[in-house]
């Protein structure tokens, strides 16, 4: 007789954790300034920007550095939405996802053909050719940006109903609304993550990233697995960037399209916290959060200090914090692993 | 009796180097077929050409009656082409067991449920269920060779290709092993198998073939392939 699980004391007491936070993430715009709603708006987003980074780099072994191709043009869709065809900027959020899924297809295309780091380098010049096309788009500011209009920010819907629900101006409505947005990307991209990589997809996923070769010898059909990954990332990137800018309603393509906020941010939380580990990024976008309001102020020297950061997590702790962490306790709180465990039949009443 | 496997006029060179040169055989359903020959002859080239890892230049295989000269290797291990490797190429990240749930999920075309059993009962056959739960990357070489053909055997093969799956091993690791494979002809797999340990190989197989310089030499039965006087010269000095 035998048994095969995924689950752990450890992973049943962390689901209960998790849907105990979200709970209080929640409610707490009731009680929370808007000063901590705007933080955890920024931690929530980068969270799940990481997320997705760490499905196809650290899960999928694609290391992209062109993820800010697929938040501008969320970003960018997002707006063609409100300005141009006059929707509400909260649906035309889909529309970002849309633009991303579309973008991310020749990407795909292109990029596949690449091999490594010339992969990283393929992903980050359709980006920079993205942005290009981008800046010329002149009924949307061109290469200076634009802004959402007033009438489209002033009666985003279910803003007004925040607004008397809470006692709050419109300003901070608007910033409950995208914050509850935000966690529910969050909580929606993890919990598809998690999902993904315990079924056979994630097998499939971990064998191609191990050996491509070895994989296709048993029928995976790596070319397959990496589309679906890869396509699914860029689709909730475009969501996430469209989300962003619903809640700034300022852009410009070098904001938009910027690979140090949306791609060098995002690795440094992922590689800190651990790649290729759900709980990796949950601990490296903390430390980021710390880092980025101490130390933001000091400019180019705060950004050369992330990059030695980097660099010696690398170096001395590949696997990042979850990776130290894991190694002396053995605690893995979204555990993945298919454990056999075999039941004795003679110790059965 | 149905042929499972045949190639005909099959080439295939490396720039100027030709490692497989005009290769014809075929393989009857349920025989083992051994194949010996220096290193460097074109053995696992040849295994290569079967899963579809490497297309050949000219030349035709025929799988279970099918044209699949082009198919791409994947599906050729639905179709049921399992292989192993020569230097064992584990999923180093996944367990033991997973490797096997990846390999029968995949090349059966199923569900993970519906697979476990059958990758329990192969883990027992190969003596691995007590690393069932291992990361396959911290197994030992005998361990590795043993995942290798489990792997294989997950995939549900109606022609199981075994490179060198002896090699390296000791007497007894080697027995053990030759037990398995044995026992799998038994059930009436197909299987081809390239090794330098030839007793081991002999006390399998009922036919021979003989790769030298990417061409056959010879083939057929094992003892009177063993008996000529070419395949004597290509192997003095070598065990007999
Ligand atoms: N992918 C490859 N590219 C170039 N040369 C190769 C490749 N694979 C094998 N060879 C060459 O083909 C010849 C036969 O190799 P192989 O089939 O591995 O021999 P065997 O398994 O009989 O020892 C060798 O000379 C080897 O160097
Ligand atoms: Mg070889």
């Amino acid at each position: 007789m035998h048994q095969v699980t995924t689950r752990t004391r450890a992973s049943t007491i962390a689901g209960i954790a998790a849907l105990a936070l979200i709970a209080v993430g929640l409610i707490l715009p009731a009680f929370a300034p808007r000063s901590l709603i705007q933080d955890l708006f920024f931690i929530l987003t980068m969270l799940t920007l990481a997320q997705l980074w760490n499905l196809i780099a650290g899960f999928g072994g694609m290391v992209s550095v062109g993820q800010q191709a697929f938040v501008g043009i969320g970003a960018y869709a997002m707006f063609a939405g409100v300005i141009l065809m006059g929707w509400d900027p909260v649906p035309a959020i889909l529309l970002g996802g849309l633009a991303a899924f579309l973008l991310a297809i020749p990407m795909a295309f292109f990029a596949f053909r690449l091999a490594g780091a010339y992969f990283a380098i393929g992903t980050w010049v359709i980006a920079e050719v993205t942005r290009l096309v981008i800046a010329q788009w002149k009924t949307l500011g061109g290469g200076t940006g634009t802004s959402l209009p007033r009438e489209a920010t002033s009666d985003i819907i279910g803003v007004e109903t925040i607004a008397n629900l809470f006692g709050l101006r419109d300003a901070a409505a608007r910033d409950v609304l995208a914050y509850w947005l935000a966690l529910g990307l969050a909580v929606a991209t993890m919990a598809a993550i998690y999902a993904l990589l315990r079924s056979r997809t994630g097998l499939a996923l971990a064998a191609v990233r191990d050996n491509d070769n070895a994989a296709r010898s048993v029928g995976v059909d790596a070319r397959r697995v990496k589309w679906i990954v890869f396509l699914a990332a860029a689709t909730m990137t475009g969501l996430v960037g469209a989300l962003i800018y619903v809640q700034t309603a300022r852009i410009s393509p070098d904001a938009a399209f910027s690979v140090t906020n949306w791609t060098a941010y995002v690795i440094f939380i992922a590689v800190i916290g651990g790649i290729g580990r759900l709980e990796g990024p949950i601990l490296g976008v903390l430390v980021f959060w710390g880092l980025q309001t101490a130390f933001a102020d000091y400019g180019s020297w705060y950004l050369l200090a992330l990059g030695v950061l980097a660099i010696a997590t690398m170096l001395f702790a590949p696997r990042g914090l979850w990776g130290l962490i894991h190694d002396r306790t053995g605690l893995s709180l979204f555990p993945v692993q298919r454990r056999l465990i075999l039941i004795d039949e003679r110790s059965k009443p | 009796m149905t042929d499972v496997l045949t190639l005909s006029h099959v080439s295939k060179s490396f720039g100027a180097l030709k490692v497989t040169d005009d290769v014809s055989f075929a393989v009857p359903k349920g025989q083992a077929l051994g194949i010996i020959g220096p290193n460097g002859a074109g053995k696992s080239t040849l295994f290569n050409l079967v899963t579809g890892n490497f297309l050949p230049d000219a030349g035709q295989i025929t799988l279970l009656g099918r044209d699949v000269t082009r198919t791409p290797a994947m599906e050729r291990v639905r179709m049921g082409v399992g292989r192993s490797f020569q230097i064992p190429q584990p999923f180093e990240g996944l367990t033991v067991f997973e490797n096997l749930l990846t390999a029968a999920a995949y090349g059966q075309g199923k569900r993970e449920a519906e697979v476990q059993d059958a990758c329990v009962a192969i883990l027992k056959d190969t003596e691995l269920l007590a690393k069932a739960n291992q990361l396959a990357g911290t197994l030992s070489l005998l361990d590795r060779k043993r995942l290798e053909l489990a792997r294989a055997m997950a995939t549900g093969p109606e022609l199981l290709l075994l490179d060198e799956i002896a090699g390296g091993l000791t007497e007894g690791e080697c027995q053990a092993l030759v037990a398995t494979i044995r026992g799998l002809h038994a059930q009436g797999v197909t299987i081809i198998w390239i090794e330098h340990v030839l007793h081991a190989l002999t006390s399998v197989v009922e036919r021979l073939l003989v790769l030298d310089f990417g061409r056959v030499i010879g083939i057929g039965d094992p003892d009177q392939i063993m008996a000529s006087k070419e395949v004597r010269e290509i192997y003095l000095g070598m065990e007999v």
